[in-house]
Formats: structure tokens, C-alpha cells, sequence
């Protein structure tokens, strides 16, 4: 029997020849990331007196959750973390004004495929996009990695995804996302490794399969893989850290076992709209469309990607967004945020009346565009969950990019192929 | 084997319980606006208080949690299991954890079990018994298994999280 790709690459990093699920292994992880709880792990390790890290090299830090610093605890908190990377020479640390953890990383060329990747953030599952084994764990577990280099991990079983047909106009990798976790459930893919194929799959861009990396941890995927192919060599290409040598793409076996396989045709899929208050709480755009909304967030790790903005602002060009609506964007990078500086994308949203944020998690996390009673946000953002945006009385509804902003024209939850 | 073993061996996590349902996320458990904290007695304060009026008080008067499928889905953050724990919550039995809240629980040195037959059975005020050793719960009489954790895992919940046992391991006197 063969091997998935969460099995081989799990194997690799504990020095096995083969592993099944179920079993434990004390895995070795190429990177360990950590954001803004790293003042969290620098305190655990003050605590129980550490000082030796197994390898600093493998230590990439971001500050992004709250940036810059809005209160003075945050100011030191982040000051800490600061300190830490200068203290530790790490190489791999970015400042507040570089954007979102993940897609820092990415970009700079330090997640590569094969990788085993962990790191303070659910949604690490993002770096499958790149081929990459990427999962999530407490701050205090990053401190133990730092220190052993380790950590111990149970070898998931594997859901298989074939994704064939075309998207139709309008409707993208968000929607399938949110049709997926609609369909299994929030734990659909609890514990479990998803692997993506199909001809599909192979035609998304590295943004959109960094969405769909993204989103399959809201129905609870361990980990997330797109196998490595041209497109993914031309987009490591472009940010090589070493020679190209160093890649080592991880594929499955042809007889490797899955658990269960799934296939979806994209060209049946319509816009979809997670509701208040569970991600899983899927409606097609027609059961939703004409719900009212204060505010519209474009940004974060799954949809503050410079595709995510091109789309936007081509349906907000030479329009106006309802003066009702807040719309807040919030590019997922700096590296993003010049990118549509120059393609002229930026002028396009904020002459539409969007107002653009410097880049990071932003309201997402709860920096910025916090809502009062009452108020219903849509977000491009990965969770809906109450009160995550602000009051516990405040509703959040997830959609794509292009439903948002064709909502944020309208003034109420809107179906983007109105305006295509 | 004996004909009648004993009800319940081992050190014993016994108390009331107070009962959740499926997919309680992270977000739910601690918000992130406190995630600047990580005592548990700070935390604590603001556990659960996206759920309204009256919490977190009312969960102090409860000794365990019993929850339906995915308790702790969502954000990695570990502020979740330390609140529960200056909660003064001894132990969260549920149907299934989210691996992230399961990793950070154990870490956190805060007992969980997982054992999905239960759920249906217990009522809010219940009171539970939960022998760790055995692997077995008793509710009004009956027993209910569940798995034990694998021995290395275990270890690090015996001694009261995973700062605790990096302090063990990675001193020279071990």
C-alpha cells in the first residue's frame, strides 16, 4: 500500500521509511511560524528558564494580528517579540508593517514544498497551497519546538477532492470553499488531511488555492495539500531563497489509501454566503441576496490577496459603494498593498469610497472595523463566529471577493454576476 | 476476569456538569480581545461571555464540561483551555475535540476525554465521575469507556502541561 502525502512527508520529518494513521510520530518541522502570540512563547520560555533554541533558522516570526500597536500592552507585548528575534538573530523576522504571517511567508520564499510547517495560527493550512504540510498549534507547544525541535503528531487518514468542470462568471475557489464546508460540516474533515486533483485544480491560480488551503480548516482539516506543478515551480521561481534543488515536491501514491473521496463539479456551483454565526451555516447568494449590511471587510489570509482586491475593484470601477456601507480594505501584504499601488487597483477602491487600511489581519482579527450592536458585517474573511468583529449582538456573514464588492454597491448582500 | 469489577479505580475527576452543544468554537470560549492575557484567572473573567448574561459566573458553579462534536474548533489560540481552566473546570469530556483545543488542552495540563456516548445522556446539574486510569465515566449508574491517550502524550498532562514537562525534560536532572 502506498503512501498519501501527509504520510510521506510526515514520515520524512521523523525519520521513518513509512507511517499509517493513527500512528504517533515525533515529527521535526522545517519552520515554525509564529505571529503575534510570539511574546506568549518568549514568556513560557523565560519561565521555565530556557535560553538554547534547537535552530533559529528554522524560527520565522511576523507581527501582524494588531499593527502597528494600539495600546500600550500591545506595544509591549510586541516589543518583546522584537527584542527576541534581534536577541536570537532571527532571519526570518517581519515587522509590523510587512502583512499576514502566512501570506509573508509564502511570498518571501520561505515555505516550500515537502515542507512540514507549523505555527501559532489555525489557518497554517494555507501553505498546502504551496505543497507544503502546514498545521496549527498553542503558543506553548511553539516554545517547545524552539527549544526540542520537535513535536509529537498523530499521521492523519486522507479525504481526496477531484474538482473538475469550470467555474461559471462570478463564482470562485470562496464559493467552493463555503459549499464544501456547507455540505461535510465544521469537522467534515476533523483530524483528517485533504488532498486536492482534478483538472480543476490544476487550472486555480496560487491564490485561489491558497484560499482553498485556507478555508478547509473551517471544516477542520489538519492539513491541505494542491501537489506541487508547473504553476507552483513559477510561483517558487519568482521568490527563490537556494537553488531550486532544495524543492523537493511531495506527491501521493498512485495506490495511496484514502478515507474517503469527494468529487465536485465547479460549474454547478453558485455564489455562496456563510451566515451568522457558524462558517457551516452555507445559503446559496439567492436565500441571502437584499440582506442589509453596515460594513463590507476585504482582506485577510483567505481573501486579502492581490487577485482578491483585482477582483473587487474591477466591479467597483466607476462605481460607488453605497454610503450606508463602510467598506474597509485591507490588503493581506505589503508586497499586495505595492502591487496595487502600481496596477492602479488601490485608486480604483478608494475612489469607489473604500477605505484602505495598511496591511495585516486588520478586522479580522478585531484591529479596526469593530461593530456595535446590531450591525452586520460582511467579510471576506474565514469565520463568521459572534462577536468576532465586535459586539456579541453584531452578525457576520462570509462571501468572495466579488460578491462583497457587489454587495458593498448595493448596500445590501448582493449577487456579483449582476455587475459582470 | 472478575465477575463484578469495581465500579470505579484510580484517582477520580468527579463533579457537576454543565452541558454544551456541537461545534463550541475558540472564538466563543475566549475572544480575542483578550488574548492579551494568558492567566488563567484573567482569562477566566471573560470565558464564555459572548454567550450573555450571566457567564462566566454560572460556570464556576460547574465542576465539568460535557460537550457535543468539535468542542474548541476555530482560532489555535490556547488562551481557550487556560480560561476553562480558571474557570476552575476540572476536566471537558465531548463527543470529539478540534485538534488544536485537543493539543492545547493536554498542553495546558486541563483533562479531556473523548467519549461521544455520553452527551445524550448527561443533563445540565448531572454529576459525573471520571476515572482516568480505567478509562471509564459513571452517570447515574452506568459506565460509559473511552480511550486512553497514548502513554507519551499522557505523560505530559500528568505533569500539568507542557511547560512543566519541557522544565522535566530538559533539565539535567530530568
Amino acid at each position: 500500500m502506498g503512501m498519501t502525502i501527509a504520510e510521506k512527508i510526515l514520515a520524512t520529518k521523523s525519520g521513518a521509511t513509512r507511517v499509517s494513521p493513527g500512528e504517533i510520530v515525533d515529527a521535526y518541522p522545517d519552520i515554525v511560524m509564529s505571529h503575534t502570540a510570539t511574546w506568549r512563547s518568549v514568556s513560557v520560555m523565560r519561565r521555565i528558564g530556557a535560553t538554547k533554541l534547537y535552530d533559529p533558522e528554522r524560527l520565522a516570526i511576523v507581527l501582524d494580528h494588531v499593527s502597528p500597536a494600539k495600546t500600550e500592552k500591545y506595544a509591549q507585548d510586541q516589543q518583546t517579540s522584537r527584542n527576541f528575534a534581534r536577541e536570537y538573530g532571527i532571519r526570518k523576522f517581519y515587522d509590523v508593517d510587512a502583512g499576514i504571517a502566512h501570506l509573508v511567508l509564502m511570498e518571501h520564499g520561505h515555505i516550500k514544498p515537502g515542507d512540514l510547517v507549523v505555527g501559532t495560527d489555525s489557518h497554517c493550512t494555507i501553505y498546502g497551497a504551496l505543497g507544503s504540510l502546514g498545521t496549527g498549534i498553542g503558543y506553548t507547544e511553539v516554545t517547545s519546538v524552539w527549544l526540542t525541535g520537535k513535536l509529537w503528531m498523530k499521521v492523519p487518514t486522507t479525504v481526496r477532492f477531484e474538482l473538475s468542470g469550470e467555474f461559471t462568471a462570478g463564482v470562485s475557489a470562496k464559493d467552493l470553499m463555503l459549499y464544501l464546508i456547507g455540505q461535510l460540516g465544521a469537522d467534515g474533515c476533523g483530524y483528517k488531511s485533504a488532498e486536492f486533483y482534478g483538472e480543476a485544480t490544476a487550472r486555480m491560480s496560487i491564490s485561489e488555492r491558497m484560499t482553498m488551503a485556507n478555508l478547509a480548516m473551517e471544516m477542520g482539516a489538519k492539513c491541505v495539500f494542491v501537489p506541487p506543478d508547473e504553476r507552483t515551480m513559477e510561483y517558487l521561481q519568482r521568490r527563490l531563497r537556494g537553488p531550486v534543488s532544495e524543492y523537493r515536491p511531495v506527491y501521493a501514491d498512485v495506490d495511496a489509501a484514502y478515507e474517503q473521496q469527494i468529487a465536485v463539479d465547479l460549474s454547478k456551483l453558485e455564489p455562496m454566503v456563510a451566515c451568522p454565526h457558524q462558517v457551516e451555516n452555507t445559503k446559496c447568494i439567492g436565500e441571502v441576496a437584499g440582506t442589509h449590511i453596515d460594513q463590507a471587510f476585504l482582506g485577510s489570509c483567505a481573501n486579502g490577496k492581490y487577485e482578491d482586491l483585482e477582483v473587487a475593484a474591477t466591479i467597483l470601477r466607476g462605481r460607488r459603494v453605497d454610503p450606508r456601507v463602510r467598506l474597509i480594505v485591507t490588503p493581506g501584504s505589503r508586497q499586495i498593498l505595492l502591487e496595487a499601488m502600481r496596477s492602479g487597483v488601490l485608486q480604483t477602491l478608494i475612489e469607489s469610497g473604500a477605505l484602505v487600511t495598511n496591511p495585516g489581519c486588520g478586522a479580522c482579527a478585531g484591529d479596526g472595523g469593530t461593530l456595535a450592536d446590531g450591525e452586520v458585517s460582511l467579510s471576506t474573511a474565514n469565520r463568521n463566529f459572534i462577536g468576532r468583529m465586535g459586539s456579541r449582538q453584531s452578525s457576520i456573514y462570509l462571501s468572495s471577493p466579488a460578491t462583497l464588492a457587489a454587495s458593498a454597491i448595493k448596500g445590501a448582500i448582493a449577487d456579483p454576476r449582476e455587475f459582470l | 476476569m472478575s465477575a463484578t469489577p469495581p465500579l470505579i479505580e484510580g484517582p477520580l475527576i468527579e463533579g457537576r456538569v454543565f452541558k454544551f452543544g456541537d461545534n463550541v468554537n475558540s472564538d466563543i470560549i475566549i475572544a480575542g480581545r483578550y488574548l492579551i492575557y494568558i492567566e488563567p484567572q484573567e482569562l477566566a473573567e471573560h470565558a464564555f461571555e459572548m454567550l450573555g448574561e450571566g457567564f462566566p459566573a454560572k460556570l464556576r458553579e460547574y465542576d465539568i464540561l460535557v460537550a457535543g462534536r468539535n468542542f474548541g474548533c476555530g482560532s489555535a489560540r490556547e488562551q481557550a483551555s487556560t480560561a476553562i481552566k480558571g474557570l476552575g473546570i476540572k476536566a471537558v469530556v465531548a463527543a470529539s475535540f478540534a485538534r488544536t483545543f485537543y493539543r492545547n488542552a493536554i498542553n495546558d495540563g486541563l483533562t479531556i476525554v473523548e467519549c461521544p456516548e455520553i452527551h445524550a445522556a448527561v443533563e445540565e446539574g448531572d454529576r459525573i465521575a471520571i476515572a482516568l486510569s480505567s478509562g471509564r465515566i459513571t452517570h447515574r449508574g452506568r459506565e460509559y469507556a473511552f480511550p486512553q491517550m497514548p502513554d507519551s502524550v499522557r505523560r505530559i498532562l500528568e505533569l500539568g502541561g507542557l511547560a512543566n514537562y519541557l522544565k522535566a525534560t530538559l533539565s539535567p536532572e530530568g
